[in-house]
C-alpha cells in the first residue's frame, strides 16, 4: 500500500463509479480494547461482500483523509484513510493504520466478491 | 507438574496465535512424548489489525501470510495434524450454535481424544475465544465418557473468579520449541516478542513464567457456566 495522494486516488475511485461493485467496509478498536482499558466504550462495524453502485465518489482533506460514495438512495463513507492500492486483482483497497501499525479502518471495492 | 500420556490431545483455538502464548509448550511436551496431536484452528485471523505502518499487508493478503505462520508455528512444536477450519475471524459467535457444536462433535468423533485444550467460557476476552470455548464445552457436555478438560483463562477477573489455575506445566525443556511458535507467528506478534524480549534482560520473573509454565483449569462441570443448551 502507498500513502494516499488525493489525485491519483480520485482517479481510481472515479473508474468505479456508476459500476456494481462488491463493498467491504470495517472500523475497529480491536477486541481486546476493553481487556486492556476497562472504562473504553467499544464500538466497530463490518460490512462484507455487499453490492452497491456508486454514482459519485470523493476523497477529501488532508491525512488522514475522508473517502465518501453517493449512491442513488443513500451514502458510504470512511474517515481515517491513509494508504491505498489497486492489488493484483484490479481490487481498490483504501485503509487507515494508526501511529502503531494497526488497522483502524478498511474500505474497499471490487467487481469480483471478496473472499468469504 | 509433569505432563501426563495422553491417547490423544485435540486443541481448538480460532486464531492462529491463540495456540502460541498460551499452550505450544504443552503441545510441544505431548508430541515429544509421542502421544498424537490434533489443532484445529477455526480461522486464519482474516480481521488481525497488525498490518504496519508503512503497512507490509493488505485486509485482503493477510489471510495468506497467517496461513504461512501458522504452519510454521505447527512445524515448531512438531505437529502434524493441523486442521484449518475455514470460518471467519470475528464472526464465530455469530454461526448458528449447534452447528458450532456439531463441528466440535465430529472432531471428537473422529480423533477420539482423552485431552481436549480450549478457552475457559467467561474468561477467554475476545469474542471468537468465548465462542469456541461455548462450543467445545457444549459438546463435550453431551459425552457419556467425557475427556479431560483444560481450560485457558486470562481474563481480568479470572484470578478473582477462578482462584489459582489448578494445571501448571513445568515447560522449561521445550522453551526453545515455545519461542519458535511464538515467532511464527511474526506479524502479529512482532510487538510482543519485542517488549517480551526486553523485559527478560531485565530479569523480569512474570515474563519468564511464561516460556517455563502453562497454566490450566480443569472446566468445572459443578459450575457450569450454562444451565441448559
Amino acid at each position: 500500500m502507498e500513502l494516499v495522494e488525493v489525485k491519483k486516488l480520485q482517479v481510481e475511485l472515479d473508474a468505479f463509479a456508476g459500476r456494481d461493485v462488491y463493498l467491504h467496509l470495517e472500523t475497529t478498536n480491536g477486541s481486546y480494547a476493553t481487556h486492556f482499558n476497562e472504562g473504553f466504550f467499544n464500538a466497530g462495524a463490518f460490512i462484507r461482500n455487499v453490492v452497491i453502485n456508486y454514482e459519485l465518489g470523493k476523497v477529501v482533506g488532508d491525512s488522514p483523509h475522508r473517502v465518501g460514495l453517493k449512491l442513488p438512495h443513500g451514502w458510504v463513507y470512511a474517515q481515517g484513510i491513509t494508504h491505498y492500492e489497486l492489488d493484483d486483482q484490479g481490487r481498490l483497497l483504501l485503509a487507515g493504520h494508526d501511529g502503531t501499525g494497526k488497522l483502524a479502518v478498511a474500505l474497499q471495492i471490487s467487481e469480483t466478491p471478496f473472499s468469504y | 507438574m509433569t505432563i501426563p500420556q495422553e491417547r490423544h490431545v485435540l486443541v481448538v483455538f480460532p486464531h492462529p496465535d491463540d495456540e502460541a502464548f498460551g499452550v505450544s509448550g504443552t503441545i510441544t511436551t505431548h508430541i515429544k512424548q509421542g502421544n498424537p496431536v490434533t489443532y484445529a484452528c477455526l480461522t486464519l485471523g482474516e480481521m488481525g489489525r497488525n498490518l504496519g505502518n508503512p503497512p507490509f499487508a493488505t485486509r485482503e493478503s493477510l489471510p495468506v501470510i497467517r496461513k504461512k505462520e501458522l504452519q510454521a508455528s505447527a512445524d515448531a512444536m512438531g505437529l502434524t495434524d493441523l486442521r484449518m477450519m475455514g470460518l471467519r475471524d470475528k464472526t464465530i459467535e455469530f454461526e448458528d450454535d449447534e452447528k458450532m457444536v456439531g463441528l466440535m462433535t465430529d472432531l471428537i468423533e473422529e480423533l477420539n481424544p482423552s485431552k481436549i485444550v480450549t478457552f475457559y467460557p467467561d474468561f477467554a476476552v475476545h469474542p471468537d475465544h468465548e465462542a469456541t470455548a461455548r462450543a467445545v464445552v457444549r459438546a463435550v457436555r453431551r459425552m457419556k465418557d467425557r475427556p479431560t478438560l483444560h481450560c485457558v483463562a486470562f481474563a481480568n477477573n479470572t484470578l478473582e473468579m477462578l482462584g489459582q489455575p489448578d494445571v501448571v506445566y513445568d515447560i522449561r525443556e521445550v522453551r526453545d520449541q515455545k519461542m519458535n511458535s511464538m515467532k511464527a507467528h511474526i506479524s502479529q506478534t512482532a510487538w510482543m516478542l519485542e517488549e517480551m524480549e526486553h523485559k527478560l534482560q531485565q530479569g523480569d520473573t512474570e515474563t519468564e513464567n511464561w516460556l517455563t509454565k502453562e497454566r490450566f483449569y480443569n472446566y468445572r462441570w459443578n459450575e457450569d457456566f450454562e444451565k441448559s443448551f
